[in-house]
C-alpha cells in the first residue's frame, strides 16, 4: 500500500470515528437526561473516539504532506478537509476547558458535512503552480483556515443557545431562521448524497458551448444537465437533454449542481419531517434542554476571541506579506482578499456589539451564524462562483 | 460650565459620574443604582457631556460606538458589492474598451455596474471617504474614552468612600477580630495573587493587569498607524510602481531605480509533467507550469557617471528572478510577473537570382530590433532596407503600417543591388507571404534564410517605504488585541476601621471567574466575610450545576 493510499484510508477512519463520537455525545445527553445525572462514561467514550479520529485525520494530514512534498492545502479538497479537521481540534480543545457535551452533538456533524462535502471535489495529487511554491502557503493558509475553525465554533454555541432559546411552539422569525440553518445542512447532505450517486454510477455527459467571451469550449457534466450552457451542443450525451438552455454569464453546470443538491436535500429534509413529525431544530431541540445559557454564551464568545486575532494573523497579515512577495503587491483587491477583509470587519463589528452595546445571548448567537455563514461564502461562493487570483483553489 | 464638588471637597470636571477622589456618585442615577457603571471609571467624557457646539456634534457623531459599527457594517456591504463582477484591474481588455467590454459580458447589468463606477469601487472617492470616516471614528473614539481613562486610573486613590464600594459588583461586609492582621494578611495574599497592593491607613487597593485597559486602545493606534501608512502610499517617493519588458541578451536601465541596469541572461519555462487529470483536464489546462524565471545580471553606473553612460557599468550580482523570489536591492525589489516565448530576434536573408535560387550572392542578418540600414554584400552587391515595420499591419496610402515596435510580423522594402542591377530593384517581403514588386518584376530576390529567437521576460519593479509602518501597525495592532482579550483588570478595595468593621469590593473589567477565584483564597485566608455578587441572577443560582462546570461570566466593560 503506498502512502498516498494510506493517508486516504486514515482520513475515513476519521470520518467514521467522527460519526461514532457524535452517536455517543448523543447518547451521553439522552443518558444524563434519562437519569437526571452526568453519565460520564458515554461522554468520555466519546471525546476518545474523537480523539482517535482527529488523530487518525492528523496522520491523513501528515502522510498526504509527505507523499505531496507540501502541506495539504492547496485545493478545494485539500483546504476543505483541514477546515473540517481544525474544527474538530478547535472543539476538542473548547471541550477541555468547558466540558459541555452538547458542543460535541453539533460541532462534529459540522466537521463531518464540511469532510464530506471535500470529498466531492477531486482529491488527486496536483503539483503546485510556481506562485503557490512558498513556505508562506503554509503558514498563510493554516494559520487562516485555524482562525476560522475556531470562529466556527462560536457560531455551533450560538447555534445550541438558539435552539435552546428559540420557542418552537409558536411561529416566529427566529423558528423560521433556526429551521432554515437546519434546512441548509440537510442541502449539504444533499449535495453530497447526489454526487456520490452520479459518480457511483459514472455519470458523465459531454456538451460544447460558447462562453461569455465568444470562445467555443467543451464541458463535462457529471450530473444529468437540468441547465445547458449557452448554445450548448451534445457530443455525448447521456439519459436527458438539458431542460433550460442558460445565458453566457450563468455556469448551467454549477446551477445544475445546485439545483439537484437542492432536490435531494428537500426530499430528504421531507422525509425527516415526515418520520420525526417535528421541525429538525424540535428534533435537537432535547438534546441542548440542559445546558447552562451563560456558559454556552460564553463558549461562543470566548471563540471568538481567540478565533478573531488568529484569524487576522493568518488571513490578512501573513496574507499581505505572501501576496507582497508572490504578487509585488500586499493588497490587491481580489475577491477573496476583499472577502477576508468582509469577515475580519464583521467580527470587528461582533466584537463592539458585544463590548459596548451589551449584545449578548441570543443576538450574538445570531451573530455567529451569520459570521459562520461569511467564512462558508468565503469558501464555497468566493472560490466557485467568483473567479479571482484565489480561483487555483477551485480545483 | 461648572466643576462638581464633591461631598469629600475634591472639584470634579463637568461631567464627572463618579468622584475622582473618593468614588461617591455624583448624578442623581448613579445615586440611585445599586450597582454603578464602572466603564471608563466614571470619568467625564467629553462626548457624553457636551452637545452645544457644532464641534460637540461632530465630535460626538464620531466617537459614538453606534456610528462606529455602523460605519463597519456600510463599509463591508460596500467592499462585498464590489465583487460582484470582476474589477477593471483584472479585466483581460484594454483601457480604453473597458466600459465595452462590461455590456458586451455582462448585458445590461454590467452596463449599468460599470457606470455606477463600481466596476472600479476600491478606488473611488465615496469608498475612500468611507474608510477615512471610519478612522477618524476610531481616533475620536479613542481620544474621548482612553485620555479620560487614562487619568482615573492614574490617580487612583487606595481610599474610597463606602457609597462607592456598596455600588460595586462584588461587596463584602463584616466584622474581623483584629484590623491590623486582617490588613496585613490581605496585602500578603493578594502579593502572592501577583497584585499590586497599596496602603493607606486603614485603606487597602490591590491590583493587578491594569495594562488589560488599554488593550483596545492601544490596538486602535495600531490600526491607525496601518492606515496612515496606507495613506503615506499616496505621497510621490514612498511608493515606486514601474513596470520593465527586457529581452534575452539586452540590457536596460531600471525604471524608477536611477543608475541601475539589468540585463536578462536567459528566461527559462519549465512546466509540470504529470499527466492533466481531473480538473485541470475538464479546463483544458494541459501543461501546468512548475517555475518562471530569468537569470539576470544586475549593473550600477559608477558614481558621477552621465546618464547614458553604459561603459562602466559595475556589475552588483548574478541573480534567478523567480515567481516569490524577487530581487532586492537597496529598498527596491523586481518581481517576474510575465513573459514571451520566442520573440523574433534576428531574420536573415539571402539574395538570390530567381533564376538560380540556389546560389546565393551573399546572406544579410537583420537584427530586428536595429536593423541596420544598408548591407554591403562585397562583389558589388549590397542590399538597403528601405522601411521596416515592425509589427506589420497593411498598407495605408501606399505605406507599410506597423501596429507595434515588437517585432511580430516584420516586414521589409528593400533595394537589392547587384552588378548586373546597378541600379537596384525595389521589393517588399513580409513573412510567408511572395514578395510585393511594386517597380516593376524583378530579377532577384530576398530568399528567406532562417530566424532567431529570444524569450522576453516582465518584470514589476517596486519599493515600499511604507511596509515597515504598515509592518509596525499590523503589530501594535495584534498585541493590543491580546492584551485586551486574554488579559483582565481585576481590584480589591478593602476598608477595615480600627474598630473591626470592614467594607470589601471588587471590580473586574471582564471575566468575573477569575476574580471570584482569587476572592475565594484571600477570603479563606485572611477570614473574611464571604462576598456577594449583586448582580448573580436568583434563577441561576436555584439551578442546580453541573457537576465539573465552573461557572463563568460574560460582563464585559472596556
Amino acid at each position: 500500500m503506498s502512502l498516498i493510499d494510506i493517508s486516504g484510508n486514515l482520513l475515513f477512519v476519521a470520518f467514521i470515528a467522527y460519526l461514532v463520537a457524535t452517536l455517543l455525545f448523543g447518547g451521553s445527553i439522552k443518558q444524563s437526561n434519562a437519569t437526571g445525572k452526568n453519565t460520564d462514561k458515554w461522554g468520555k467514550l466519546a471525546i476518545i473516539v474523537t480523539i482517535i479520529g482527529f488523530l487518525s485525520q492528523l496522520g491523513y494530514f501528515i502522510t498526504r504532506w509527505i507523499y505531496t512534498g507540501h502541506a495539504p492545502v492547496s485545493n478545494m479538497f485539500e483546504f476543505t478537509t483541514a477546515f473540517g479537521m481544525f474544527i474538530v481540534a478547535a472543539f476538542i480543545l473548547i471541550y477541555f476547558i468547558y466540558r459541555l457535551t452538547a458542543l460535541g452533538l453539533i460541532a462534529l456533524p459540522v466537521a463531518l458535512l464540511i469532510i464530506a462535502y471535500a470529498a466531492m471535489f477531486p482529491n488527486e495529487v496536483s503539483p503546485l503552480v510556481p506562485s503557490l511554491q512558498s513556505h508562506w502557503l503554509t503558514i498563510h493558509v493554516i494559520t487562516a483556515a485555524l482562525g476560522q475553525s475556531i470562529l466556527a465554533i462560536s457560531a455551533v454555541a450560538g447555534l445550541i443557545y438558539l435552539l435552546k432559546v428559540v420557542d418552537l411552539k409558536k411561529p416566529s422569525k427566529q423558528r423560521f431562521w433556526l429551521e432554515a440553518v437546519m434546512f441548509f445542512l440537510v442541502v449539504v447532505i444533499g449535495f453530497v448524497v447526489a454526487t456520490s450517486i452520479f459518480s457511483a454510477m459514472g455519470y458523465e455527459s459531454n456538451y460544447t458551448y460558447v462562453d461569455k467571451e465568444g470562445t467555443e469550449r467543451q464541458i463535462t457534466y457529471n450530473m444529468p444537465p437540468l441547465f445547458g450552457m449557452n448554445e450548448y451542443k451534445a457530443v455525448e450525451e447521456h439519459g436527458m437533454s438539458p431542460l433550460v438552455e442558460m445565458p453566457a454569464l450563468i455556469n448551467a453546470k454549477k446551477l445544475t449542481t445546485v439545483v439537484w443538491s437542492l432536490l435531494v436535500g428537500s426530499i430528504l429534509y421531507l422525509l425527516i419531517r415526515l418520520i420525526g413529525r417535528r421541525r429538525i431544530s424540535a428534533i435537537f431541540q432535547p438534546f441542548v434542554q440542559r445546558v447552562n445559557l451563560h456558559l454556552v454564551d460564553e463558549i461562543g464568545y470566548r471563540s471568538v476571541l481567540i478565533g478573531f486575532p488568529v484569524f487576522t494573523l493568518g488571513a490578512l497579515i501573513f496574507a499581505m506579506i505572501w501576496a507582497q512577495q508572490a504578487w509585488s503587491r500586499f493588497w490587491g483587491w481580489d475577491p477573496k482578499e476583499v472577502w477576508a477583509l468582509i469577515t475580519w470587519l464583521f467580527y470587528a463589528a461582533f466584537l463592539h456589539l458585544r463590548l459596548s452595546k451589551g449584545w449578548e445571548g441570543e443576538k450574538s448567537a445570531w451573530l455567529a451564524l451569520i459570521g459562520f455563514g461569511i467564512i462558508l461564502f468565503n469558501l464555497i461562493a468566493v472560490n466557485l462562483i467568483i473567479a479571482g487570483l484565489h480561483s487555483y483553489a477551485a480545483s | 460650565m461648572e466643576n462638581i464638588i464633591c461631598a469629600c471637597g475634591h472639584s470634579n470636571p463637568y461631567g464627572t459620574k463618579l468622584c475622582e477622589k473618593c468614588g461617591r456618585p455624583l448624578t442623581e442615577e448613579g445615586k440611585e443604582t445599586k450597582v454603578v457603571d464602572m466603564r471608563y471609571d466614571g470619568m467625564a467624557i467629553r462626548s457624553k457631556t457636551y452637545n452645544k457646539t457644532f464641534i460637540d456634534k461632530i465630535w460626538n457623531f464620531f466617537s459614538s460606538v453606534k456610528v462606529g459599527i455602523t460605519l463597519i457594517i456600510i463599509t463591508l456591504v460596500a467592499a462585498s458589492i464590489g465583487t460582484i463582477l470582476p474589477q477593471e484591474m483584472y479585466v483581460n481588455a484594454p483601457e480604453a474598451n473597458k466600459a465595452e467590454y462590461y455590456e458586451k459580458v455582462y448585458g445590461w447589468f454590467g452596463k449599468v455596474y460599470n457606470n455606477l463606477g463600481l466596476s472600479d469601487l476600491y478606488t473611488t472617492v465615496w469608498f475612500q471617504i468611507l474608510v477615512g470616516m471610519l478612522a477618524i471614528s476610531i481616533i475620536v473614539a479613542s481620544l474621548d474614552r482612553g485620555i479620560p481613562l487614562h487619568k482615573s486610573l492614574k490617580n487612583q486613590r487606595v481610599k474610597r468612600h463606602e457609597s462607592f464600594m456598596k455600588r460595586q459588583r462584588i461587596i463584602a461586609e463584616g466584622q474581623v477580630q483584629n484590623p491590623d492582621e486582617t490588613l496585613d494578611k490581605v496585602e500578603q495574599k493578594m502579593t502572592e495573587l501577583k497584585y499590586k497592593v497599596r496602603r493607606d491607613g486603614s485603606a487597602l487597593l490591590a491590583e493587578r493587569g491594569r495594562f488589560a485597559r488599554y488593550g483596545p486602545y492601544i490596538n486602535h493606534v495600531g490600526l491607525i498607524i496601518f492606515l496612515a501608512g496606507v495613506m503615506l502610499r499616496l505621497v510621490p517617493g514612498f511608493h515606486v510602481d514601474e513596470t520593465i519588458w527586457i529581452r534575452e541578451g539586452e540590457t536596460r536601465a531600471i525604471p524608477g531605480m536611477d543608475g541601475y541596469f539589468i540585463k536578462n541572461n536567459e528566461f527559462t519555462l519549465e512546466t509540470h509533467d504529470n499527466k492533466p487529470q481531473g480538473e485541470q483536464l475538464a479546463q483544458g489546462v494541459n501543461v501546468m507550469a512548475k517555475n518562471y524565471q530569468t537569470d539576470v545580471t544586475l549593473y550600477k553606473q559608477p558614481e558621477g557617471a552621465l546618464p547614458g553612460d553604459l561603459d562602466n557599468l559595475e556589475k552588483v550580482k548574478d541573480y534567478s528572478i523567480r515567481v516569490n523570489h524577487p530581487l532586492k536591492e537597496n529598498g527596491f525589489a523586481l518581481y517576474q510577473m510575465n513573459y514571451r516565448l520566442n520573440e523574433l530576434k534576428q531574420m536573415n536573408f539571402n539574395l538570390v537570382n530567381k533564376a538560380n535560387e540556389d546560389e546565393s550572392l551573399g546572406q544579410i542578418e537583420i537584427d530586428l530590433t536595429n536593423p541596420k540600414k544598408e548591407y554591403d554584400l562585397g562583389n558589388g552587391s549590397s542590399v538597403e532596407i528601405l522601411i521596416y515595420t515592425p509589427d506589420f499591419s497593411g498598407f495605408e496610402n501606399g505605406e507599410p503600417q506597423t501596429k507595434t515596435s515588437i517585432p511580430n510580423n516584420p516586414a521589409f522594402l528593400f533595394r537589392m543591388k547587384t552588378p548586373e542591377t546597378p541600379k537596384g530593384e525595389v521589393s517588399f517581403v513580409e513573412i510567408m507571404k511572395p514578395p510585393l514588386e511594386p517597380l516593376g518584376e524583378n530579377k532577384y530576390r530576398m530568399k528567406f534564410a532562417g530566424a532567431d529567437t529570444r524569450d522576453s521576460s516582465n518584470f514589476t519593479i517596486r519599493k515600499d517605504s511604507t511596509v515597515p509602518i504598515l509592518f509596525v501597525g499590523g503589530i501594535i495592532f495584534m498585541i493590543g488585541v491580546v492584551i485586551g482579550s486574554y488579559w483582565n483588570h481585576r481590584r480589591l478595595w478593602l476598608q477595615v476601621e480600627p474598630d473591626g468593621r470592614v467594607l470589601m469590593a471588587a471590580h473586574v473589567n471582564k471575566n468575573m471567574f477569575s476574580m471570584k477565584k482569587d476572592l475565594d483564597a484571600v477570603t479563606s485566608f485572611a477570614e473574611l466575610p464571604q462576598y456577594e455578587d449583586q448582580l448573580e441572577k436568583p434563577e441561576d443560582a436555584e439551578k442546580p450545576k453541573k457537576r465539573g462546570i465552573k461557572k463563568k461570566e460574560g460582563d464585559s466593560t472596556l
